[in-house]
């Protein structure tokens, strides 16, 4: 059933790269994992709902109030590159 | 009878009749670290001064009068609970040198008992792996035997209690990566109820599936552990609230008039020999003590495996999309833009199993599968839960095997990854299901740990410490240790 995954598109997907050395082997091994769903297709699940959570729980909702301190600058500590309290990334309009 | 030997309680009570001080005890498993880590690489991180301080911290705090059986405790902690003043890496390069701004509930809790942190313990790359080969800071061997894996993903916390490098450890378990890796290496070990234990600060991969817990030699010290880790965080917006059940009052009520279920189909094909006859020994032994021993089926089991592996890589694949170089973790060195610094970072800082699963996670979610397989998986996981309410009409706790076979050799199946995931058929339910299953010792096959799990009903922890407690009571295949670190 499954159809042959598409490296490429999975990779972008995922924001990985894979390159043209290795897209043979990656997508053997990811085409083959994908195989193992094919069983789930033989399984009667009419009328049956979606699980996402084992409780069935609801999302806890809490008021709408600031709880933590202003902590940007420490957090920030671990960041690559900040400046002036921005996280700094490449340039993306030129 | 040295420290190392000794089960949690009994250290516990060394402490508490000042027969050794904290300090003493925690400089004990520091020297054994040192002596013995070299040879199985269990943990990634050795915290010395850290436990030395807050071993200090212990001995003041009960020189001061305070009493507490965790107080002055060392343990390991998984590599996958952030510390505040410890690098955590969940063994990944992506955040070799993370230094976590918080630390996890987990360990907040325990720090506050006043438990001592000996370093976090090696894992696979962000807990997805059944050996702990997948790990950017090398393999851990098993103890019992170097050329064998010891399981994983929480290899380290099992191979560090095997190896008696740590008194007790935490763990996690998404998929079985507590209960395989302590059936491995010759411990026991609890996945709670999904929701018992904050998943705050611990980091994620499934969150649907992850649950925190503790390892030790005995269920007893894991009761113990447990009332100490378990409790409602309101920062884990899927923890359960409400009171926790009292792990340990029940221990050592009998289990006379138990009915203990045996799933045929977690005893057909796949399942060696050995496997087979130390769960039987297990169903003899407690049927000896007044259990009674009934056949029970979960139909689906076998649906579980596909289930898993579509649900746990969909779920990595959202969660894992926060490693972009841009607050925290690895970047790429001179990015030439914004699209060139995701990919890169994520691909120099991923090691191969993640990048699989993310790609098989971006694949079922992406149109035109969506349907077919993550919504059908989810179906099929009600499924899963259904056949195990259905069984629980009949039996108080299931028993089964954790694994097929007991440890294979490094690197047997590192390069056919669903061999590896074929091995996961009888703890992977329990997840889907967010049920507890307990992890103990049965014995030997060759030189080599077999372990079997119970698994109860939602919150019926105390029942299945108490069952697994009144076994290690009559056996002693918990207290066994490799001879070469005995």
């Amino acid at each position: 059933m499954s159809d042959q995954i598409d490296v490429h598109k999975v990779a972008r997907l995922g924001a990985l790269a894979v390159s043209d050395d290795e897209v043979a082997a990656v997508g053997q091994k990811l085409n083959a994992i994908v195989g193992l769903f094919d069983q789930l297709a033989a399984i009667n699940t009419d009328g049956v709902e979606p699980m996402a959570h084992p409780l069935d729980q609801v999302q806890r909702l809490r008021e709408d109030v600031v709880t933590e301190a202003d902590i940007h600058e420490y957090v920030q500590q671990i960041a690559p590159k900040v400046e002036a309290g921005l996280y700094l990334v490449p340039k993306v309009i030129e | 009878m040295n420290f190392h030997q000794m089960t949690m309680v009994q250290l516990a009570e060394q402490l508490r009749n000042k027969s050794v001080s904290s300090v003493e005890l925690t400089q004990y498993f520091l020297d054994r670290m040192t002596q013995f880590d070299g040879q199985i690489n269990s943990y990634i991180t050795q915290t010395p001064e850290l436990a030395l301080a807050q071993a200090a911290a212990a001995d003041a705090r009960r020189a001061a009068g305070e009493d507490g059986l965790l107080l002055g405790m060392p343990l390991a902690h998984k590599d996958i609970f952030c510390t505040k003043d410890v690098i955590t890496t969940c063994a990944s390069k992506m955040l070799a040198n993370f230094k976590a701004p918080y630390n996890a509930t987990v360990v907040e809790k325990l720090n506050a008992a006043g438990m001592v942190t000996l370093g976090k313990v090696n894992m696979d790359e962000f807990a997805m792996g059944s050996t702990t080969e997948n790990s950017a800071f090398g393999v851990t061997r098993n103890p019992w035997s170097l050329d064998a894996v010891p399981g994983g993903s929480s290899g380290g916390s099992a191979a560090a209690l095997a190896a008696g490098l740590a008194p007790v450890a935490t763990g996690t378990d998404t998929g079985g990566s507590i209960r395989q890796p302590a059936a491995f290496c010759g411990v026991t070990g609890i996945k709670p109820t999904y929701g018992s234990v904050s998943r705050y600060g611990m980091i994620a991969y499934a969150s649907s599936l992850d649950q925190g817990g503790p390892m030790a030699k005995t269920a007893e010290d894991c009761a113990h552990l447990l009332s100490a880790m378990a409790g409602f965080d309101e920062r884990d917006s899927t923890c359960a609230e409400g009171e926790r059940p009292d792990y340990v009052t029940g221990l050592n009520d009998s289990v006379k008039g138990l009915r203990i279920g045996l799933p045929k189909e977690y005893f057909g094909e796949g399942l060696s020999p050995e496997v087979k006859a130390a769960t039987m020994a297990v169903a003899t032994e407690l049927e000896k003590q007044g259990a009674t021993l009934v056949e029970v089926s979960l139909p689906n089991t076998s649906a579980a495996m596909p289930a898993y592996y579509v649900i746990a890589p969909a779920e990595a694949s959202s969660n894992l999309s926060r490693y972009d170089g841009v607050r925290f973790g690895h970047r790429c060195d001179n990015p030439k833009d914004l699209k060139d610094m995701y990919i890169r970072s994520r691909s120099e800082g991923f090691g191969a199993e993640v990048k699989r699963r993310i790609m098989v996670g971006a694949y079922v979610l992406s149109a035109g599968y969506y349907d077919a397989y993550y919504l059908k998986a989810q179906r099929v996981r009600r499924l899963i839960k259904q056949d195990f309410v259905d069984a629980f009409d009949q039996c108080d706790v299931i028993l089964g095997p954790v694994a097929p076979t007991p440890a294979w050799k490094l690197g047997e199946k590192t390069a056919d990854p669903t061999a590896m995931y074929l091995a996961d058929i009888y703890t992977i339910p329990v997840n889907l299901a967010g049920l507890p299953a307990i992890a103990l010792p049965a014995g030997f096959s060759a030189g080599l740990p077999v372990g079997v799990q119970l698994i109860g009903n939602y919150f019926s922890e105390p029942k299945l410490l108490n069952v697994a407690h009144q076994y290690q009571q009559a056996t002693n295949h918990h207290i066994q240790m490799p001879a070469a670190f005995a």
